[in-house]
């Protein structure tokens, strides 16, 4: 096929980009292409260069592009070389080297230079830069800052907008002393008001960088090397280096030089065209599109595939219509988002403001006919979230203006234990109340679990428990006494998980009864049966003697107990996926046993709820279908979304990822319930992300593991464990963490809880470094407890000689 | 009447497994009983006095009962709560020669 010749000049974010959108839409069947780059590297992250500077990322991460990546893609990178002109009639770009490239459609994407104030004495005799002073704007201007701030005493950088903020916190690293100079009333003015901007001033020397507004650099002093600065207040200022940052200008030399439409930068239509020649294509930092031009990333990103759609005919009635420009950024660690119009432009706009300057908060939204146009975060950025997406959307907002700025709840802990009123409910399941606490503590109960056993605080669903602890320490005085109990695996026996383990090794011991008869002097305590037996399941597994009386009921019916004591029933489907055979038969069960209630659960298996105990032996017999584990203290449910076979989005294989999971870890006991999820793709539909155990498939065929995510009643994102390639690979990575937690976490402690005591980077050692050599031991120990597994339906429904599930006997006679 | 002719036989012991507890709908009346691992027998209102949750599936340890839907915890030695706003209503059992369960319905003093 004959393909056109595509010629791109520029090689940074806006042009690579617009290649990759073509390139993703089939482009390099039409078009043969060439790219024209200045600078002698492939494509860089140039928002990351500030990053580089202050030495919190190496050179070698911020590349988006290497070298290799031209040639994979079968472009030619013409490096370090200079399109000087645009002969727009033959159709031909002229670099400076003297190369002809012929082109049928061409994209100018050269950005932008750093902007030069009009400084007198900036210049060399050579016309360089006079030694010392610096602009900051590319690698080669952060390797030559870096090289030259070694050994200086003291920088100057001219310009308080984001890019100068930055420059100087990089400079703070390298030991200097540094001061900002500004010109403008309050610093960056682009995204703040002058009272967030005085805010961030007052932050920014708190950190040690000297802050100066409303002051005009006139002349740079020093003969050979830069030695100071003069203003027009008629002050000066030594220095040994100033780095210029006082903003941007488009490159649009070559745009003016071959007879474009230039304004502020070279104008084009909604297709990304110039306005005078529609072979020629704009994007990025060098294009005003309707009077704006744009420094940010995300318009470029719109821009690019608008360019993109239209160029290769893939959409071509693409328009651009603008962008809204909402960012969120870290200046010195001061965390600030911004979005819209900083000030109210009209009568009828309203504005909501909250300020807290001794902290460096500072919240401003202005807000028109009720829909948000701007909006100012400093210092306390939670809900920049939702107020992007309400701008980008242009969603109306609620009526209540409170809850825009602050999340509005229970009593945050920033409120002080003092503070909390005495009939604060500190425990929601059980409603008991700060003054009900301080009244046990009065009372004489020292110590955290013995207040929460005569309260039942923290005794409902546990979320409460450390708020309790702390409050009752408070109460205390300090004086709490210590609770042995609290580091035994389970109270009635006084060793911790690992000597336990032994002692039940070393002694051979297999069952509950002989564990209290060996380790804890003969006392039975009913409340820490359920522990021990899951415990001694998991070392023993095949070999575990099972006593039914140390199971909590739901496990010794495999159903779980309702409110009135009947019970629940799951039959197991492993991924969520069913037929229609078997809802056939669920249905003919819930209609034979007049089942009350037939309801999906929020793990994706179909629940029969309102069963009488001794039906469901036959339930079970008449479903035919394994038991779906969805009552006990073990594996759960592996939650999928559709993944690649259906979802358009999809990037791995979730859904038979997740019939592999359930059908390897089905009834495994563990120390606390196991949640876990599979994702076909970082859209994370399943929320695998805040399961204990989840899988995300993301772009490339890999998979991340996330571990230790929750959202019950306590709510955390997981943290990954590690990216791998295969299914293989995810099952051999959970089940290592999933084993290592069975062995080592407290009884009724759930993830979330284990990796934040254990700590994930411990974790990760063992579970994936494999640093203490257990892994291979991990893998095989849990396989020995799912070999050991049976169905604990078709057990029951084989014999009920104990009359289990009968729930009421008759008498004799 | 003697305290014998108040007793109701009601199942051979082997009924309750060790360790755990039973329903039994004796003379209208419903009552849990339990064979504690030590060999001991209790028997007790069938329901919890918080929540109505069924005793009998509780677990057992040494005297502690605790009731399967919220944690509420009792001591079948005394029918006293030891987590809990009330105890709960003992009546005397024992098991005879033969190994059979008799309860007395008149329930024992609190």
């Amino acid at each position: 096929m004959n393909r056109k010749n595509l010629v791109v000049i520029g090689n940074g974010m806006a042009g690579a980009r617009a290649v990759e959108e073509i390139l993703s839409r089939g482009g390099a069947d039409q078009f043969q292409i060439t790219m024209f780059g200045d600078e002698p590297y492939g494509n860089y992250n140039r928002i990351l260069l500030s990053n580089v500077l202050n030495g919190s990322q190496q050179e070698s991460e911020i590349f988006l592009n290497p070298l290799s990546w031209y040639r994979e893609n079968d472009i030619l990178l013409h490096v370090g070389v200079r399109a000087e002109t645009i002969l727009r009639r033959s159709k031909v770009v002229l670099s400076d080297d003297g190369l002809a490239e012929p082109y049928d459609k061409l994209i100018i994407a050269t950005g932008s230079s750093s902007y030069i104030p009009p400084i007198d004495e900036l210049y060399a005799a050579d016309g360089s830069y006079k030694p010392g002073l610096f602009v900051f704007r590319s690698l080669d201007d952060c390797r030559e800052i870096a090289g030259y701030a070694q050994g200086r005493g003291k920088a100057v950088v001219i310009g308080g907008g984001l890019l100068g903020l930055e420059a100087a916190r990089g400079l703070q690293n390298f030991g200097l002393e540094v001061e900002v100079v500004h010109r403008g009333g309050h610093l960056m003015g682009q995204q703040l008001d002058p009272q967030a901007g005085a805010i961030l001033k007052t932050t920014m020397e708190r950190m040690d960088v000297k802050v100066h507004l409303l002051k005009n650099t006139l002349e740079v002093l020093g003969a050979e090397r830069v030695a100071g600065l003069r203003f027009a207040d008629g002050s000066c200022m030594n220095c040994d280096m100033v780095v210029i940052a006082t903003g941007i200008s488009p490159n649009v030399q070559i745009a003016v030089r071959s007879g474009l439409t230039v304004e502020r930068a070279i104008v084009v239509d909604n297709q990304m065209r110039a306005v005078d020649d529609h072979d020629i294509y704009v994007v990025g930092e060098c294009a005003q599109h309707r009077g704006n031009v744009y420094g940010l990333v995300a318009p470029l990103w719109d821009q690019a595939k608008v360019l993109a759609d239209h160029i290769t005919g893939h959409k071509p009635d693409a328009a651009y219509h603008g962008s809204k420009v909402a960012t969120k950024l870290k200046v010195m660690g001061v965390e600030m988002a911004s979005m819209g119009v900083t000030e109210p432009e009209d009568e009828r706009d309203e504005i909501v403001q909250f300020t807290e300057p001794r902290k460096g908060t500072y919240k401003k939204l202005v807000i028109r006919d009720g829909r948000l146009i701007g909006a100012i975060l400093l210092g306390d950025i939670s809900k920049a979230a939702y107020l992007t997406q309400a701008f980008d959307r242009n969603t109306p907002l609620p009526d209540d203006r409170l809850a825009l700025l602050f999340d509005i709840g229970a009593p945050s802990k920033k409120v002080t234990l003092e503070e909390l009123p005495l009939e604060a409910q500190i425990c929601n399941c059980n409603g008991v109340s700060k003054g009900a606490l301080i009244a046990c503590v009065k009372s004489g109960k020292r110590n955290p679990k013995a207040v929460m056993e005569m309260t039942r605080a923290g005794m409902g669903c546990g979320s409460c428990k450390s708020m309790v602890s702390e409050l009752i320490e408070w109460a205390c005085g300090g004086e709490v006494e210590e609770d042995p109990s609290v580091h035994y695996y389970v109270p009635g026996v006084p060793l911790t998980k690992p000597d336990l383990i032994r002692a039940c090794k070393e002694r051979n011991l297999h069952s509950v009864s002989a564990v209290f008869r060996e380790l804890a002097g003969g006392r039975e305590d009913a409340a820490s049966k359920p522990g021990l037996a899951s415990l001694l399941n998991t070392i023993w597994a095949e070999e575990y003697d099972h006593e039914r009386d140390a199971r909590f009921i739901n496990e010794r019916v495999h159903a779980n107990i309702q409110k009135d004591g009947r019970f629940s029933v799951v039959p197991q489907m492993p991924g969520g996926v069913t037929n229609p055979a078997q809802l056939r038969r669920i249905a003919d069960v819930a209609e034979k046993y007049n089942v009350p209630m037939v309801k999906l659960t929020g793990g994706q298996r179909i629940d029969l709820l309102g069963i009488q105990k001794e039906d469901l032996p036959n339930i079970w017999r008449d479903l035919d279908m394994p038991s779906g584990h969805a009552y006990g203290k073990s594996y759960r449910t592996c939650k999928s979304c559709v993944g690649t076979d259906f979802c358009r989005f999809g990037v791995g294989d979730s859904t038979t990822l997740a019939i592999r999971i359930e059908n390897y870890l089905k009834g495994i006991d563990s120390p606390g319930k196991l949640k876990m999820a599979t994702a076909g793709c970082p859209r994370n539909c399943s929320e695998a992300m805040v399961k204990d155990v989840g899988a995300v498939a993301v772009e490339g065929g890999k998979w991340e593991i996330y571990v230790g995510g929750a959202a019950g009643a306590h709510v955390r994102k997981g943290d990954i464990l590690c990216v791998v390639d295969s299914h293989d690979e995810v099952i051999k990575y959970i089940s290592r963490f999933i084993q290592y937690y069975r062995e080592n976490a407290k009884y009724l402690e759930r993830t979330y809880g284990f990796v934040e005591r254990v700590g994930m980077e411990k974790i990760r050692s063992i579970v994936v470094e494999d640093s203490e050599g257990i892994a291979a031991q991990l893998e095989a120990n849990l396989h020995r407890s799912t070999a050991a597994y049976r169905d604990p339906w078709k057990e029951a429904v084989l014999s009920d000689s104990q009359r289990e599930f009968s729930s009421l006997l008759p008498v004799l006679q | 009447m003697t305290k014998t002719e108040l007793e109701t036989l009601v199942a051979p012991l082997d009924a309750i497994p060790c360790g755990e507890g039973r329903t039994f709908e004796i003379a209208g009346k419903r009552l849990a009983i339990f064979h504690t691992r030590a060999g001991r027998i209790f028997a007790t209102q069938a329901e919890c006095p918080h929540k109505n949750g069924p005793l009998a599936d509780g677990l057992v340890g040494g005297t502690t009962l605790i009731c399967p839907l919220h944690g509420w915890k009792f001591d079948l030695a005394s029918g006293s709560a030891t987590l809990g706003d009330c105890g709960i209503t003992r009546y005397p059992a024992r098991v005879d020669s033969q190994g059979r369960v008799l309860v007395n319905l008149a329930p024992e003093p609190a």
